[in-house]
């Protein structure tokens, strides 16, 4: 079990560290890289534009640059970022446990509603009982995430339900088709032919089969809500790290950029891995398999 | 007998979801002969007018006739997504399916591969994409080239899904006994285990098409998403971000109701499950 | 502040509320009593409204976060709004009259041709801390300004030549600088430069201005309070400034900070744009403010880089005098300001705004529209129609892009406004949304551009902060930047008059040859000058003392003079 363990942490460092060096190579070779804006003050004189310029001189070589990064991180230092003029240190640590909390309502909220739909029109046999969820789910995929943080904003909500809302059509949909498909598999039909109740078929016929493919919806929900956490930090001002990310792309900042690219790995790893943990947990059949 | 009649009420909505999809691409192909405004004509007269016999659903900020503007960004939208919809539904297929169906080491690496995926900022990649491209590229060019990229881009969600469904059905029944008869290798994977995984990949898809609409609106923001004045959905849907014109101007909500009719008829088109009572 | 556990009338028994039955003594006891609990009712009611919002605290926004509060570093809009609400100058531009005043200077000198100045201070001023304010403070400042290894920004202003910057107590209460060389507006140039004490142990957190930094969230909001050693007082002898605090939110977006606006939770948005103007308008109509054209610029300017990689038919028409001028006449500006900006701008002439009275030259207008003035101009250059399309003399068509930064909505719209206006004599024009760093580095770096939509965000009204856009040599003259030598006569003749007005000491023939310059430019059009936005605020009707200017800060250039309610009516 421990050296399961220690293999999944190893695994997950390891990509989340190759993540950051391709992270930085993508900005390092992207457009508007090392410029600034302060070059177009033209109240600046020669002097000043010089050492803007060499400010970003050290970054240019990416390999020099990502090597001195994780010998910083080894200290604990992650860098400092040009962009905010403040250690990247200390910006991750005020804005990260409000984005994870954001992250944990978006995820929970969107998940829990969207999988208690999709149970609903899955087994509610009512004419059109499926309409309104589908309508209402179709109605958030089609709202640009930025509108619907501006109309919670205006409703006085907190952010982070309109991650929920993001969240939530993806997890109704997928969830939804796998619950009805797994409805008409043989040995449900069996297990109520069999008079099985609605719950014992739900748990053990339903879920069971259904398991690996839910504990992967639940790690795709947290790259979605971090997605989508971005435009809404941005629109609601909420000083969170999907507000830094944008930020630090729109400046370039790469010691910014690479935290945070190293940070989203890690989270979507670990949600996966957690998910897959889980799933071996209650599907020893699975992990046999994997294994 | 009632799942007979459920079936027909299903192949009815069918009909009436395809004939409507259709009304509303041939709508957009026929543009020119619909609306007499062109979909860039500037009426300066007639700035954020109502919606009138000239103009349908009134003028925007620029003048521009909304309806011409919907019907000409229908095409863009319901072309572009839904091939860069399908692009990214196939790459999810094919690298999930395998993963999920070869396992062991090959199944751990693009697992890992896939997680990569998801945490590099690709919008880098976008913005290199159109520093590229030659700076008097038709707009047409510049936005088939975005989706395509989004299409490329858009794999590694859907294809973490495909790969935990496909190590679901890999001890099924059927591929057991498509085993047993001698099926191996690739044959059993095209011919036997991905055509299972259909519901999967409708799911997919259907969802994709609006992802990748709002997709280009939000790029706009940065230049990526389509150029004046070429109209799309998206571009019409940043509009919306002047929440409370919407109260004044509820016509501006077009685009939305479109988009969400095209994508309710697509999901019940592509629908091949029934309900079940439990 | 009051709570309901400490207030007096909190009801912990009854004893507010008995009475004695059955007596007339009672029963006025008992309306006395009634009274009382009303009094105590009404007083805990204002004190629970007074507690959710302090007295005299102005609430508005910053855009991001400061990135320092050292006034001599300062580079970047929000830090610079700190220093201007928290630093003490030794002069300063009233931004209404736009006229110098003394602040921590009495009076000053300029002599030696500009390359010396000295000023006699105020006496009886203390920094924040209680240090007392002296000459030496001034000299200390001034070093650490003009320090090479300190790099600060507001140096490069004084920085005419080379050489080191002298500066000293002439007496207790008075200071000599001399600068190495000639140094235009020289008094002028010491508005932003805020003044660090040069002995108090709390360093640049002892301020002179009206407010000092009393807490900071980082991402969530600054809060400033009122300086209690703030030397400038009222026509009444009261000591400024009259507001308690000020509470800045760091907030970007804008649609956000308008509906804060809306729901009283802030007092002032500094900055409108238009559309958000007139929906406020609609709604708030005594909350708005159109202060007039400020001094910024939109501009369209064309690549005449030797050296950029397009091909030399287009570079032949983006270098034609008449080719620039023929597209300037055929964009419609007044469409442009009347739909795009939705009344709130002006043409533009020049790049002097008609809100700089001084520096205007009154005599260019804006070059009138009109496609057929445009086309007869092409014609002369060689250029013609065929069809729908215009040809070159080598039969090129005229087609090219024009590049403008994303997310701005106002720079989208003013394009697809030319390409209508360009279309009907028969150029195709391209637009392309870039994203600001990559802007940046066509125009700068790669020079891989055609044309582009700028803005230019102009602060001072001296036209010697232009320099390094008009000289030929300069690195933000923008359409040839850097040049070895100039590339064309006029340019060598906007360098020389240039020079002579930085090098002049008298105003008027400064402005003689800036009035050349402007004639220059308006005939040859490097840049096309297309409209000067209005400065559009909203203010909320508590606050008083409100007199909007031209100039930024717009609303709050006279913080110290501002009040919320009416109790500290005074004159500016």
């Amino acid at each position: 079990m421990l050296a399961t363990l220690f293999r999944q942490l190893r695994r997950i460092v390891l990509i989340a560290l190759i993540g950051g060096l391709l992270g930085a190579t993508l900005v390092r070779l992207g457009p508007g890289f090392g410029v600034d804006e302060r070059e177009l003050d033209n109240r600046l004189g020669q002097d000043s534009r010089q050492a803007i310029r060499s400010e970003h001189d050290a970054d240019k070589n990416i390999g020099m640059f990502y090597a001195r990064y994780l010998k910083g991180m080894l200290r604990g230092d992650l860098g400092f970022s040009r962009s905010l003029n403040r250690p990247v240190t200390e910006l991750l640590r005020e804005r990260l446990p409000l984005t994870l909390g954001s992250l944990a309502y978006g995820v929970l909220g969107g998940a829990g509603v969207g999988l208690a739909l999709a149970l609903l029109t899955a087994c509610w046999h009512v004419p059109g009982s499926n309409l309104a969820p589908a309508l209402l789910a179709g109605t958030c995929l089609a709202l640009p995430a930025a509108v619907i943080a501006l109309l919670f904003l205006w409703m006085n909500v907190p952010g982070r339900w309109a991650i929920a809302l993001v969240v939530f059509p993806h997890v109704y949909r997928y969830s939804k088709n796998l619950l009805v498909a797994t409805y008409q598999s043989p040995h449900v039909l069996a297990a109520q032919a069999k008079g099985l109740s609605s719950v014992r078929i739900l748990f053990a016929h339903v879920f069971a089969p259904s398991a690996p493919q839910l504990a992967a919806l639940v790690g795709i929900s947290v790259s979605l809500a971090f997605g989508a956490s971005i435009p809404i930090e941005v629109i609601s001002d909420t000083p969170g790290v999907g507000q830094l990310a944008w930020k630090a792309a729109m400046d370039r900042d790469l010691p910014l950029l690479v935290n945070i690219t190293v940070l989203i790995a890690l989270m979507t790893l670990v949600a996966n891995s957690l998910a897959d943990i889980a799933l071996a947990a209650w599907r020893p059949d699975v992990r046999e398999e994997a294994a | 007998m009632k799942v007979r009649l459920r079936l027909k009420r299903i192949r009815v909505a069918q009909t009436v979801a395809l004939v409507l999809l259709a009304l509303v691409a041939l709508a957009s192909l026929a543009a020119g002969f619909i609306t007499p405004s062109s979909y860039a004509e500037q009426f300066r007269d007639s700035i954020g007018a109502p919606p009138s016999h000239r103009f349908p659903l009134g003028t925007d900020d620029l003048g521009r006739d909304r309806f011409a503007r919907l019907l000409y960004g229908t095409r863009v939208s319901l072309l572009l997504a839904p091939a860069a919809a399908l692009l990214s539904t196939l790459l999810a297929a094919l690298i999930g399916g395998l993963a999920g169906y070869v396992g062991g080491g090959f199944e751990r690496f693009v697992t890992s591969g896939i997680d990569l995926f998801l945490s590099l900022p690709w919008l880098f990649l976008l913005l290199a994409a159109r520093a590229l491209l030659p700076l008097n590229t038709s707009p047409v060019t510049s936005v088939a080239i975005t989706f395509l990229l989004l299409g490329c881009l858009g794999w590694a969600t859907p294809a973490r899904i495909i790969r935990a469904g496909t190590r679901t059905l890999i001890n099924a029944d059927f591929l057991t006994q498509a085993r047993a008869t001698g099926i191996s290798g690739f044959r059993l994977f095209w011919r036997h285990l991905l055509p299972n995984l259909r519901p999967i990949f409708l799911a997919q898809f259907w969802i994709s098409v609006p992802l990748f609409i709002l997709s280009e609106a939000n790029l706009g923001l940065l230049g990526l998403g389509v150029s004046e004045p070429l109209p799309s959905w998206g571009s019409m849907l940043r509009e919306l971000e002047n929440y409370t014109a919407i109260f004044q101007n509820p016509w501006m909500l077009a685009p939305v109701i479109l988009l969400v009719l095209v994508v309710a008829c697509l999901q019940i088109v592509l629908r091949t499950e029934e309900r079940i009572p439990c | 502040m009051l709570t309901w556990r400490t207030h007096p009338c909190v009801p912990r028994s009854r004893s507010c509320e008995r009475v004695e039955r059955g007596s007339s003594i009672s029963r006025v006891r008992k309306s006395a009593n009634t009274a009382r609990t009303s009094a105590c009712a009404t007083l805990l009611l204002f004190a629970i409204t007074l507690s959710a919002q302090p007295p005299n605290e102005l609430r508005f926004t910053l855009r991001g976060d400061p990135k320092t509060f050292n006034p001599l570093l300062v580079e970047d809009e929000n830090s610079e709004t700190v220093e201007y609400l928290t630093g003490g100058a030794l002069v300063r531009l009233n931004r209404y009259t736009q006229e110098l005043e003394g602040e921590l200077a009495t009076k000053w000198k300029v002599s030696e041709n500009g390359r010396r100045i000295d000023f006699e201070l105020r006496q009886n001023v203390k920094f924040s801390d209680g240090t007392p304010f002296t000459c030496e403070d001034v000299v200390s400042t001034i070093k650490q300004l003009m320090d090479p290894a300190v790099h600060s920004p507001q140096s490069d202003a004084f920085r005419s030549a080379d050489g080191p910057t002298e500066s000293k107590c002439t007496s207790p209460s008075s200071v000599m600088v001399r600068f190495p060389g000639p140094v235009a507006s020289l008094a002028a140039r010491f508005d932003p430069v805020g003044i660090l004490s040069a002995h108090s142990p709390r360093k640049e957190s002892a301020v002179l201005g009206p407010f000092t930094i009393a807490e900071y969230k980082p991402g969530t909001y600054l809060l400033l309070r009122r300086n209690p050693n703030y030397w400038k007082r009222d026509a009444n002898g009261k000591q400024l400034p009259y507001l308690d605090s000020l509470r800045l939110d760091i907030q970007q977006n804008r649609e956000l900070e308008l509906l804060r606006f809306r729901r009283g939770e802030l007092d002032m948005v500094n900055k409108l744009d238009p559309e958000m103007y007139d929906r406020l308008n609609a709604e708030m109509p005594h909350s708005v403010v159109d202060a007039g054209p400020s001094l910024d610029w939109e501009v369209v300017f064309f690549n005449q880089v030797a050296s950029a990689p397009l091909p030399e038919y287009k570079k032949r028409w983006f270098r034609s005098d008449e080719f620039r001028r023929a597209i300037s006449e055929a964009i419609n500006r007044a469409d442009i300001c009347r739909v795009v900006y939705r009344g709130h701008a002006q043409p533009s002439a020049g790049p002097v705004s008609v809100s700089n009275r001084f520096w205007l030259n009154a005599a260019l207008k804006p070059h009138a529209y009109s496609p057929t003035a445009a086309t007869a101009r092409l014609q002369r250059d060689g250029f013609h129609r065929s069809g729908d399309a215009l040809l070159d003399r080598d039969g090129h068509k005229v087609e090219f892009s024009m590049i403008t930064n994303a997310g701005n909505k106002l720079h989208e719209r003013t394009l697809a406004f030319i390409q209508q206006d360009l279309a009907k004599i028969g150029i195709q024009l391209n637009i392309v949304v870039l994203d600001f760093p990559s802007l940046i580095e066509r125009i700068s770096r790669s020079f891989n551009y055609e044309s582009v939509l700028m803005a230019f965000t102009n602060v001072d009204l001296d036209p010697s902060d232009q320099m390094n856009i008009w000289l030929s040599s300069g690195p933000n003259h923008q359409w040839n930047p850097e040049q070895k030598t100039p590339a064309t006569p006029w340019e060598a003749e906007i360098d020389k008059l240039m020079q002579a007005q930085a090098g002049a000491a008298d105003q008027k023939q400064r402005k003689a040859a800036f009035d050349k310059v402007q004639e220059i430019v308006s005939e040859k059009a490097p840049m096309l000058f297309l409209v000067n936005p209005d400065a559009l605020s909203a203010v909320s009707t508590s606050l008083k003392n409100v007199t909007p200017a031209h100039l930024r800060p717009q609303i709050y250039w006279n913080v110290e003079r501002l009040s919320m309610g009416t109790k500290y009516l005074s004159q500016r």
